[in-house]
């Protein structure tokens, strides 16, 4: 007996063994060479930046492709514990808005500097949703260096979309609100008193600085995406809306009514001879400006006070609008500039317009009607074509350099490729997890990289091993080279994805900065060495200048404190040496910690509220004795007189040793 | 029976093998190279690029590869490193030098090697009279101060010193013998 079920045993391992093989494929959908597409070995690098909007963490994540390894997390519009963004008293500002300082806001698309409608690797933009602004990333530090808040905004999704020479960025309001300087209105007067803007956001092309140029005022839609024109269309941007019917309760019901609602195609090379030429109002508003000084390590705040605003329905000829079935969300335009493509989101089909037929429909005159004041081009007289029975749900489309299109589709889970020109359907690639945006690596540019296109999935559900109600998002990768999309790669995001891009390698790990100057370190309280370490006195606020190096801080013993007082720590990392952060905490301290990077100057403020002598350490594992890191600061009870002193090692620096 | 069911694993074993998937030539692991292999022109120089940047130290720096400390003392340290000179090195006897650099003797060269150094940064004004430092191979050296000069185990002085990223340098004009005990 016991033999037979050797026997069988042995015949059930081959089964179960044969059965592995035969199904490997496909029980992941994934290509047969797929490991070998997505895998890459211990030390070597990844062909691509992917640029990975956070969505609600309000921050944007850095992924390797095709590896999908996680590289980095730049926290933009909330605080980030691994680095103190936002907690330390120098990068505090950065949050700052007209509605005081919001510490995590919700984080959408990006947008990568463009030189000729080429990426040229020099700033990322980002938009926050919730309370508007936008935000400039540096690329040789991955740093937020500058957020801009946008006035007379409900909501900032339609941003932050770049023009072809990084002339300006966009930011449309999602949400139509009352204007700021007449906002307290019943709601029920929506269709009178409610607007949308498109506000156009200057970047100085030498430093990449954020001035708000001008706004267009639109009628109460709501916009929703943007893509700016390319090559013949350079003078344009072209945004989509809905709630054309201008509803302002149930809108998943009501904004739902029309068959058609907008694409609105916005000339703003003349909106910008129109501001230049002070023909728009100038509005009374606040907004704060904050920027991030790389030699002082701080940022600032300054406050903006006047917008200009251009009203279509007064300067004429300047704004068109071009029906777009059914909720338009996705609004791209192709690499060579001619097609734009609206995908409305309930629609069956997807409307391919020609820029050049909506040329001459404006030439022509060629109206339905106005909405608002507002031309309406004929639908038939500027569209292309429309892509038939292409998928549920179109969301959104990126380009290749070859002619084609990949349009997500939510509903019905799925990528699918088309060819822009012939509007035929090509191929079918399932996502299976309700896919929303996607990127093919500069797949909104005049040159897409193409080689991959990524999902972006809203749904996880089984497909990691669970972790509790909460789940990272799930992205897909799939190889594009060939004719046929090929499943690659399952990766994990943090947050939630919306748009994202990615940049060849080659374009800026050569530019990457490896440590700050110590000698162009302008901190106002810099200890720029060990011998300028010290502790000052002012009233009840105590400031200590420390240093960092491998492996002390200086100074690492200090008396003569008193509950009661504010004490400021400005710990200088005095390394000059490629990945060496020190870190910095002190027990009890209710702000948070720091993460000192070389040749970085950041500042911590703690109130010690007892007597005592309270431990602070180095919190980065630094070096072999990073664990001997460490000091003590002694509390003395208020009005004590224990003199202020502090040293390291055996000689004090200062004052005679008191008793 | 038996045989049948070691024949059959056998081949499932075979097939199991037959169906895993070999990574493509080009994306072979690289060669296994430390922190040393880093390729960074901007930062300040670690001990082993000070060393390597001295003239006056192609023995010492012969001797780290030899003994295969090269990785070691490019990481994150710190080290202070007592570095003889060629000179001082040109005081050993050459047959002893020249014994100590074959690869069958790396186990006695590591231990003189690593009695140079110390993990943690001493600067020279930190350094007191009859102070005693253990060493990376657990010995301890001695230091003497007197008149602002700084010697090591009475035989040795401080000639110069020059700090590096990961540590500090400190220029000896001869070598230090580990105790035998």
């Amino acid at each position: 007996m016991k033999k037979v079920l050797f026997f069988l045993g042995g015949v059930l391992l081959v089964i179960v063994v044969l059965w592995q093989c035969k199904t490997k494929g496909a029980a992941s959908a994934a290509s047969d060479d797929a490991a070998q597409k997505a895998y890459i070995a211990p030390g070597k690098y990844d062909e691509f930046y992917n640029f990975v909007s956070g969505g609600f963490n309000g921050q944007v994540s850095v992924y390797g492709l095709p590896s999908g390894r996680l590289l980095k997390i730049i926290p933009v519009f909330s605080v980030f514990p691994e680095n103190g963004y936002g907690f330390s008293e120098e990068t505090k500002s950065m949050l700052n808005t007209s509605h005081g300082w919001v510490p995590w806001d919700d984080q959408h698309h990006i947008s990568m500097s463009l030189s000729d409608g080429v990426q040229d690797g020099r700033w990322m933009f980002a938009n926050a949703n919730n309370t508007p602004r936008v935000a400039r990333v540096d690329l040789k530090t991955f740093r937020t260096m500058e957020i801009l808040e946008i006035p007379n905004s409900g909501g900032n999704h339609s941003s932050p979309f770049i023009t072809e020479n990084s002339e300006y960025i966009v930011a449309g309001t999602r949400f139509s609100i009352p204007m700021d300087d007449q906002p307290d209105v019943p709601i029920e007067t929506y269709k009178q008193n409610f607007r949308g803007t498109a506000s156009f956001i200057s970047v100085n092309p030498q430093d990449g600085r954020l001035d708000l140029a001008f706004q267009v005022l639109l009628p109460g839609l709501n916009l929703d995406l943007s893509r700016s024109g390319k090559g013949p269309s350079h003078d344009w941007f072209f945004f989509s809306c809905y709630n054309s019917e201008g509803a302002n309760t149930l809108l998943e019901v009501n904004a739902s009514q029309n068959d058609k609602d907008f694409i609105v195609a916005v000339n703003w090379k003349k909106a910008e001879e129109y501001a230049k030429a002070g023909k728009g109002v100038t509005k009374k508003v606040r907004y704060a400006h904050n920027t991030y000084d790389e030699k002082t390590h701080t940022a600032t705040t300054n406050w903006g006070t006047e917008a200009i605003m251009l009203d279509p329905k007064v300067l004429k000829d300047f704004v068109y609008f071009i029906p777009c079935p059914k909720s338009p969300h996705g609004c791209d335009v192709n690499p060579t500039g001619e097609y734009i493509v609206g995908s409305g989101k309930l629609a069956a089909i997807i409307p391919v317009f020609s820029f050049a037929k909506m040329q001459k429909a404006i030439a022509d005159r060629n109206f339905e009607g106005e909405y608002d004041g507002i031309p309406v081009l004929k639908y038939d007289a500027v569209l292309h074509g429309e892509v038939q029975k292409p998928g549920l749900g179109p969301l959104h489309t990126e380009f290749d350099a070859n002619g084609n299109a990949y349009t997500s589709f939510f509903v019905s889970s799925e990528i699918v490729k088309w060819n822009v020109q012939s509007l035929q359907v090509l191929d079918r690639a399932p996502t299976y997890y309700s896919i929303g945006h996607l990127c093919v690596p500069g797949g909104d540019t005049k040159k897409p990289w193409g080689k991959y296109v990524v999902a972006y999935n809203k749904i996880t559900k089984d497909r990691y091993l669970p972790t509790g109600p909460e789940l990272a998002q799930s992205a897909q990768l799939y190889d594009i080279s060939g004719d046929k999309m090929k499943l690659i790669l399952d990766f994990p995001t943090v947050g939630e994805p919306h748009y994202a891009n990615a940049v060849p390698a080659e374009l800026l790990q050569k530019n990457s900065t490896k440590f700050f100057k110590l000698e162009e370190n302008n901190h106002p309280y810099v200890a720029a060495g060990e011998g300028k370490a010290k502790v000052v006195r002012e009233g009840n606020k105590i400031h200590v200048y420390m240093t960092a190096i491998r492996s002390h801080l200086t100074p690492d013993n200090i008396e003569g404190v008193r509950v009661g007082d504010e004490v400021y720590f400005h710990v200088t990392n005095l390394e000059q040496d490629w990945d060496v952060p020190h870190g910095f905490a002190i027990k009890g301290a209710n702000t948070a910690e720091i993460l000192i990077m070389p040749g970085e100057t950041q500042t911590l403020v703690w109130k010690p509220e007892k007597a005592g002598v309270v431990p602070f350490y180095c919190t980065d594992f630094c070096s072999a004795l990073h664990q001997e890191m460490q000091g003590y600061m002694r509390v003395s009870p208020a009005g004590s007189n224990v003199p202020l002193k502090f040293s390291t090692g055996a000689e004090p620096a200062a004052t005679p040793e008191s008793k | 029976m038996k045989q049948i069911v070691y024949f059959t694993m056998v081949i499932a074993m075979t097939i199991g093998i037959g169906c895993t998937q070999t990574a493509p030539e080009t994306q072979n692991a690289p060669a296994a190279v430390g922190q040393s292999g880093v390729q960074d022109d901007v930062s300040q120089k670690n001990i082993v690029q000070v060393a390597v940047g001295s003239k006056d130290h192609t023995t010492l720096v012969a001797a780290v590869k030899a003994a295969s400390l090269v990785d070691a003392l490019s990481n994150a340290g710190p080290f202070t490193v007592f570095a003889p000179t060629d000179e001082a090195f040109a005081k050993v006897p050459k047959e002893t030098l020249d014994n100590l650099m074959k690869p069958e003797n790396k186990a006695a060269l590591s231990n003189i090697l690593e009695y140079h150094t110390f993990v943690g940064v001493v600067k020279k004004e930190q350094m007191r009279d009859g102070q005693k430092l253990n060493q990376v191979n657990l010995k301890n050296i001695v230091l003497g101060v007197k008149d602002g000069k700084v010697t090591v185990n009475g035989t040795a002085n401080i000639v110069a010193s020059v700090p590096a990223s990961n540590g500090i340098v400190h220029v000896i004009d001869a070598v230090l013998l580990p105790p035998e005990k």
